[in-house]
């Protein structure tokens, strides 16, 4: 059941192999809270958001937006309670890294937010962790239970004046939660059915008070910020995007697991140096470079540095980092019969856009595949794509729709294939 | 009162951690489902006066979320994550010898109301395919072999 530690580590895993570092008296032993310290003694809040800007850190839940902007959002001074939300929710299909972080590193994620929450003044921090994370959970609230004990969080923080709670609270399984609107519907006790925008949360946030929404390894990058310097951090990964991330590796790999690297580092690299190359001496076909929302890349152009800047010159995005690799004997028709079903499962109903498309898009799918599928069914499924995107409250329909257009873009013979033959080309692909 | 004292108890603790009350449904709705395993209608009214809320509000939480049940389920739930990463695995024959083995369908209980069977997407296990949630706990890097032998295991 333990997920296994990163193949490869850097400043964020490099003690997770290690038990002792899941525990507060192992993470302090490696410097763990000095950060916190430092913010909360020595610099303002100003200080610290400037500090997380200069660092450019960008947001790890998909979007990338940069923290330390997000963080200047909420009002100074203002007389409501403010609040922190941690995005624990991660439902991104090839994503798998804030649970390492939750499990093996809790305290770094807490001390993450005990500073998110000195910058933006918050009372309070919610933790949304999705329902089936049973595990790491437990390994969370074991933590805050400590910190707690030892007055790091509470009342009196290390001897200061500054007060904070920290709220662990269970989703019950649904993606849209991972949404930040969704998920503060839910964290009201709702249907995570996501709010229009604006007012953004900065301004009408939980329960209608200020709210950042950060995701785990967003925060946990920042005691690291802290302690080494901005200018540190920016002297990882490119210009544009600063910083290590964890990324996921599965799917047709011989070593599937997680690896900590810096952004820019080129996708071929990852998945032929880091994760061992396609299993069999098989070829790669696809990949899918930043969990399932994002457009596939086919094999000709795995030399693409992971960073946005340069992902989006190839028409898909970093997202989570999670990178799945398909091989040679894949049929893309029933990848995308996978892709639909799941944003079918997963829409939230709110939009007809969304709530009717992807319900279409998985129909003419599963009839393509079945080699029932005719000539029209590809502009069909374009037309249909195109009329989901930026049509709704949020960006779920548009995520459904990419993955399809990218199957479209780069494997439109193997769908032509399809409805050429009556039937599927190809015998050996994963089964549906 | 149908919902115990102790669970009663455990959600007034819960409704104090947020601001407003309602912020401790989710919490709230955990803990009942832990008595029988599902929400019943006499539970959902209980739950809705202790929230403040009308009934059918409870009941509208309770149908969109994966895990809460609005129906008896079997004792243990038995799912296979069967999105791309683990489909790419093997994940859909997996599921297919827990079907024969067990006798059921996805979304259909054993007889003896022992197990309920699905499938379920991305758990957040992809590079350790194909896996299924037994309950609370993940089982990871599984094949049909030692994936019936744990179900067979269950009381």
């Amino acid at each position: 059941m333990g997920l296994e530690a990163p193949y490869v580590t850097g400043y964020l895993s490099e003690h997770f192999a290690d038990a002792a570092f899941g525990k507060l008296e192992g993470y302090v032993a490696k410097g763990g809270y000095e950060a916190a310290k430092k913010a909360l003694k020595q610099m303002s809040p100003t200080e610290v958001v400037e500090e997380v800007k200069a660092a450019g850190l960008q947001g790890r839940g998909g979007a990338g937006f940069p923290t330390g902007q997000k963080w200047s959002f909420m009002p100074p001074g203002s007389d409501k309670p403010k609040y922190l939300v941690c995005n624990a929710d991660e439902s991104e299909p090839g994503s798998f890294k804030d649970r390492i972080l939750m499990e093996r590193g809790p305290h770094q994620l807490l001390e993450g937010i005990l500073i998110g929450a000195w910058a933006t003044g918050a009372e309070k921090t919610f933790i949304y962790v999705r329902g089936e994370y049973a595990h790491s959970a437990r390994e969370l609230q074991r933590a805050i239970d400590e910190a707690y004990a030892k007055n790091l969080l509470g009342e009196k923080i290390l001897g200061t004046k500054f007060r904070h709670d920290v709220v662990l609270m269970r989703g019950a399984g649904a993606y849209i939660c991972g949404e930040e609107t969704g998920l503060l519907e839910s964290l009201e006790g709702k249907k995570g059915q996501p709010r229009k925008k604006p007012p953004f949360p900065a301004q009408h946030g939980a329960f209608g008070m200020p709210t950042t929404v950060n995701n785990v390894e967003t925060f946990c990058h920042v005691p690291h910020i802290l302690r080494r310097g901005a200018a540190w951090f920016k002297g990882i990964g490119t210009d544009k995007s600063p910083g290590n991330t964890i990324f996921g590796v599965s799917g047709h790999v011989n070593r599937p697991g997680l690896y900590e690297l810096p952004l820019g580092t080129k996708l071929d690299a990852l998945i032929f140096e880091h994760a061992g190359g396609v299993a069999g001496g098989r070829k790669v076909k696809g990949v899918i470079p930043g969990g399932m929302s994002m457009p596939i890349l086919p094999a000709g152009m795995l030399d693409v540095p992971m960073a946005n800047e340069f992902l989006r010159e190839r028409k898909t995005m970093l997202g989570t980092g999670g990178v799945m690799v398909m091989d040679e004997t894949t049929c893309m028709v029933r990848v995308g019969c996978v892709i639909s079903y799941f944003f079918r499962d997963e829409s939230c109903g709110q939009c007809t856009q969304c709530r009717e498309g992807t319900g279409w898009m998985n129909k003419v799918l599963n009839r393509i595949e079945r080699g029932a599928g005719n000539p029209d069914d590809l502009d069909l499924l374009l037309d249909v794509a195109g009329k989901m995107e930026g049509a709704t409250i949020c960006a779920f329909s548009d995520a459904a729709a990419w993955p399809i257009q990218g199957l479209l873009r780069h494997f439109r013979d193997d769908f032509e294939a399809h409805v050429k033959l009556g039937h599927c080309p190809f015998p050996e692909s994963f089964a549906l | 009162m149908v919902i115990g004292g102790e669970t009663r108890a455990a959600i007034e603790r819960e409704i104090a951690k947020y601001p407003k009350k309602r912020g401790a449904l989710l919490p709230a709705l955990h803990l009942v489902q832990a008595e029988r395993g599902f929400i019943a209608p006499d539970q959902a009214h209980e739950l809705a006066a202790i929230f403040e809320i009308r009934p059918v509000e409870v009941m509208e939480v309770v149908s969109f979320y994966n895990m809460f049940y609005d129906r008896p389920q079997g004792r243990h739930h038995v799912y296979v994550c069967t999105n791309l990463p683990c489909s790419l695995r093997g994940a859909r024959q997996l599921l297919g010898a827990l079907e024969s083995h067990l006798g059921v369908k996805p979304g259909e209980t054993t007889k003896d109301g022992r197990v309920t069977l699905g499938h379920e997407e991305c758990l957040g296990a992809c590079a350790y395919a194909p896996m299924m949630r037994v309950d609370e706990t993940y089982h990871e890097n599984l094949d049909a072999a030692k994936a019936k032998q744990i179900v067979d295991g269950l009381k």
